[in-house]
């Protein structure tokens, strides 16, 4: 209860439901910093809710001492949708995966970007179906060996971030599971922004598909295969952030060069822009291993409307025209005649 | 019957107690809203109606295709009127196309209103005439009043300054006005429409009236066929009080809103386009000033699981379709069976499987109302029988769903949805306010906590301090609420959930008799929109001291508590539906009777005749 004026703590946020995600799931790291996170979200305890849809991390929600709703395969951008048509003021988090999320409600997530409805979709991309046994999922890398895939996959994965930006998603961000440093503050700026703010989460799945993002959490290798983005600040990485990415205005693409190479200096580099869709298509479009994957906030446009806001300031419109609502008076609106 | 029987001709005017009007044309014609003009002035004038719109399902058809016909019949009279009738007495047709399809349901010796300009070769060959029916005598059996409407039309508006195709669209008001001193009609209503619906255009508003009093002119003034004769038919003698007609969707829509009144709960109503639910959508959309939010979702499913959200959230969720999707909405459903949330589906049905016939009624989602989901998840289902009772429908559906936290299936159908009746209003201050309560107090609180009486569960809504919690699809402890696993749990949840449902109808009225007593030869059971056309034929037949009554169930899941031994005082059970026999299966499973079913899946309702002919041959069974 948040009665009482003590500060809340990642206590608070623990429900007392145990936790059966595999032993080494990623999903564990991310709960860890999200109730780490709750306290400083400044929303009463009440106020916020977590909806999922189905699949491992869609059980999310029962380890948070939130309100929660853990719905059907695929719908909790619809449901979530609702929730927030009918009570604006509450604090939503919808939480999904890259099957649920991108595959079977690839349409809702589509819409709920393109409406940019205030709340948060955390997509928990382990490019595999967990839950259902280690089927190969919408995401997962073309020749990804599954029970349903013997032989490999043979259709081309979908980038979730390039996906959200082509929906008309005003908010687009990417973290790792593990990396608390770096995704409480994306968490952070994803629950500030007014909009649909979409996260995603690279998240290791240790029975079905371990290992898959090795080349990015490696921290050894972490400095040249992660663009960690800054707004303002020029997109290097590297050791000593010796390299850099630069427009070749030519080909219309980007490329990585070195500083003090060729002459190249920071000058020449990108500057990231947090505001600019163009570059932030073209860094969701970056893939390892030719590239560094950006990590961070690719695109945030606050000034966006908001729809559930939109509704309501259009229903007000009309109010502040009409007469107040009387049931028995439109009942007896129109053409009525008097028998007697 | 010819109409000869039917009425009385007396110093040239024809005496009728009531008359079956038909209006058809193009859809481009302005059929629709002839009709909807002539009920309204009908309505003013005093006698008993009601009305059956039937237009295609393309909305731009070839100009005198067969397919393209709409057509608008409207039944009145100076008796209670509760079908659209069976056959016409006076066909208007503004074309050839119109004239093929429609001839057939006109009684010999009818009256045909037709347009004769519109009859040229090029129509005629389309519609599939060889020789001009209005020379070649093939309507000998009629009687025909052949004007050159286009003609006239066009004539009277002349100084408007419209542009021909302008003064064409005219003809409607133009034989609107030659039908309303037919039926000696007052044109008040229809003036005044015009001018508020041509408020911006005046000149367009000002041609059509005037093209609407030269066609009352033409009546008045002009030289008719012998056999055309103002008709009078006498005033219904209707419960003194204040009136106006309704479709199924407007009374539909505002027992929503009363709905919402009475149980002090907002309605987040969330629905995809589909005809022919769509105007539900469109006409709540309207009414901002009302505590209804409308969304229409990017799908059935989005707007099924949206409406979820809402009831998660505190509102009442209402979603509304058509067969096809409802069928899409069904996993959602379920898992509010599940979450023992309240929400409202409306199937307005159409004809199917599929897209079937999209403008067409049909009650073939019975089953799919009753059985059509995943597992065992029971579903309160009730029907609306007359397009004024769509309303207090709505009503009992809303009470339902929060009294008992359920989903509730609302049956309309096409017919309905855009049939139209008077409408003795009801003053919503007389109706009982059913308050809904969420939960606020932590003491105690799980959300699995429930209702003794009623088994309903606990409805405890985001923000409430102190009651955080989670529901969920997966099974829940029958104490606690959380997931659980458990198979003695599951066996205990899965009878809790049917015995919630079950125990509903002991909060339902008993079944009554429609029209009849007790006990007797035979019962003509039926549910939704039949009930006009089976309370026509139930009533002629009582009145030719046939043995039948005719009961109507409006609560279909669960069945009224003495729907059973009601059934079995009576020799034989006869069920008139509009699908292949759905309703009857359910009465024979559950009560082992031998109910008998009559069966109609054309896309048109019932007509009163067939179910007559059905009750006499089941008479003639008991006799023997
Ligand atoms: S299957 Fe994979 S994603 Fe699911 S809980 Fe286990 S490790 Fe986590």
């Amino acid at each position: 209860m948040n009665a009482s004026a003590q500060p809340l703590t990642i206590k608070d946020f623990t429900s007392d439901q145990e936790v059966r995600w595999c032993p080494g799931c990623g999903d564990y790291a991310i709960l860890k910093t999200i109730q780490k996170l709750m306290p400083k979200i400044n929303q009463p305890k009440e106020n916020i809710v977590f909806v999922s849809g189905i699949g491992c991390s869609s059980r999310f929600p029962y380890h948070m001492n939130t309100y929660g709703f853990h719905t059907i395969h695929g719908r909790a951008a619809a449901i979530a949708t609702g929730v927030k048509l009918t009570n604006p003021a509450l604090d939503v988090w919808v939480i999904t995966g890259d099957g649920d999320g991108l595959s079977i409600g690839g349409n809702h997530m589509t819409h709920l970007l393109r409406r940019n409805v205030n709340l948060q979709i955390l997509l928990f991309n382990n490019e595999i179906y967990g839950l259902t046994k280690g089927q190969y999922s919408p995401t997962s890398k073309t020749g990804t060996q599954s029970p349903s895939t013997p032989d490999g996959s043979v259709d081309a994965p979908l980038r979730p971030c390039s996906f959200a930006l082509g929906a008309g998603a005003k908010f687009v961000a990417r973290t790792i599971d593990t990396e608390t440093q770096q995704m409480a503050p994306v968490m952070l700026r994803a629950h500030e922004h007014k909009g649909a703010s979409f996260v995603e989460i690279y998240q290791n799945c240790p029975v079905y598909n371990d290992g898959v993002f090795e080349y990015i959490k490696d921290k050894k290798s972490a400095a040249d295969t992660r663009l960690v983005l800054e707004d303002g600040k020029p997109l290097t990485f590297g050791a000593d952030n010796q390299r850099g990415i630069r427009l070749n205005p030519k080909r219309l693409a980007l490329e990585i060069v070195t500083l003090g190479e060729d002459g190249v200096t920071e000058a020449d580099l990108l500057v990231h822009d947090e505001g600019n869709m163009v570059l932030a298509q073209m860094l969701a479009d970056l893939k390892a291993p030719a590239f560094p994957e950006p990590l961070g906030i690719l695109y945030c446009d606050p000034m966006a409307p908001e729809f559930v806001d939109g509704v309501y300031q259009q229903r007000q419109a009309v109010r502040d025209k009409k007469p107040p609502a009387d049931l028995n008076a439109l009942l007896r609106s129109g053409h009525t005649w008097q028998v007697d | 019957m010819s109409t000869v029987e039917k009425f009385v001709n007396q110093d040239g005017v024809i005496h009728a107690k009531s008359v079956v009007v038909r209006f058809a044309g193009d859809s481009g014609d302005g059929m629709q809203l002839t009709g909807n003009n002539f009920t309204e002035a009908t309505a003013i004038y005093g006698n008993d109606l009601a009305t059956f719109p039937d237009f295609p399902a393309e909305i731009r058809a070839p100009a005198g295709a067969t397919f393209g016909v709409s057509a608008f019949q409207i039944y009145f009279g100076a008796e209670d009127v509760t079908t659209a009738g069976d056959d016409v007495d006076v066909l208007v047709v503004m074309n050839p196309a119109a004239l093929i399809t429609n001839l057939k349901d006109l009684l010999s010796g009818g009256l045909i209103l037709v347009d004769a300009g519109a009859f040229t070769d090029k129509n005629m060959n389309r519609a599939g005439y060889k020789t001009n029916p209005l020379e070649d005598g093939s309507l000998d059996a009629y009687r025909v009043m052949a004007i050159d409407i286009t003609k006239q039309a066009v004539e009277a508006v002349k100084d408007f300054g419209l542009s021909h195709r302008f003064a064409v669209r005219c003809k409607n008001m133009w034989t609107l006005g030659l039908v309303m001193w037919l039926f000696d009609r007052n044109r008040d209503a229809t003036i005044d429409g015009l001018e508020k619906k041509f408020a911006a255009r005046p000149e367009i508003a000002k041609a059509n009236i005037a093209a609407l009093n030269a066609g009352h002119a033409y009546g008045e003034t002009a030289e008719l066929p012998s056999g055309v004769e103002i008709y009078m038919v006498p005033r219904a003698d209707v419960e003194p009080g204040l009136y106006r007609n309704t479709t199924g969707t407007e009374a539909l829509a505002y027992g929503l809103l009363a709905g919402s009144q009475l149980s002090g709960l907002p309605l987040t109503f969330a629905s995809y386009p589909i005809t022919p639910a769509s105007s539900l959508l469109h006409t709540l959309s309207a009414l901002k000033e009302f505590e209804v939010i409308t969304f229409q979702a990017e799908d059935e499913i989005a707007a099924a699981c949206a409406a979820i959200g809402a009831s998660f959230a505190g509102s009442l969720g209402v979603t509304s379709s058509s067969g096809p999707g409802i069928s899409l909405k069904g996993e959602a459903i379920s898992l509010a069976c599940a979450t023992e949330l309240p929400l409202l589906v409306i199937n307005t049905q159409r004809a199917g499987p599929s897209t079937g016939l999209p403008t067409k009624p049909e009650q073939s989602d019975l089953n799919q109302a009753l059985f059509g989901r995943h597992a065992d998840t029971m579903v309160p289902v009730i029907a609306a029988s007359t397009s004024v009772d769509c309303f207090e429908v709505a009503i009992e559906a809303i009470r339902l769903a929060t009294r008992f936290m359920t989903p509730v299936i609302l049956l309309s159908d096409a017919y309905l949805a855009n049939a139209s009746e008077p409408w003795h209003l009801p003053d919503i201050n007389t109706y009982e306010p059913f308050p809904v309560t969420h939960a606020t107090d932590p003491d105690g609180f799980t959300p699995a906590n429930r209702d003794a009486s009623t088994l309903a569960r606990v409805w405890a809504k985001p923000g409430t301090p102190g009651l955080e919690h989670r529901i969920g699809g997966i099974e829940k402890d029958f104490a606690s609420g959380d997931i659980s696993y458990d198979s003695d749990n599951h066996q205990k949840m899965t009878t809790l959930r049917k015995a919630k449902i079950d125990g509903i109808a002991q909060f339902i009225p008993e079944q009554s008799i429609t029209l009849g007593a007790p006990g007797g030869k035979l019962a003509v059971v039926g549910w939704g929109s039949t009930h006009g056309a089976i309370h026509q034929a139930v009533k002629h037949c009582r009145q030719q001291d046939m043995d039948v009554s005719h009961i109507h169930v409006r609560h279909l899941m669960p069945l009224p508590t003495n729907l059973g031994d009601l059934l079995k005082t009576y020799d034989r059970i006869l069920v008139p539906e509009m699908n292949t026999g759905q309703f009857v299966a359910v009465l024979r499973s559950k009560y082992l009777i031998d109910a008998q079913p009559l069966n109609k899946v054309s896309g048109q309702p019932f007509k009163i005749r067939e179910i007559e002919a059905a009750i006499k041959v089941q008479l003639e069974g008991v006799s023997r």
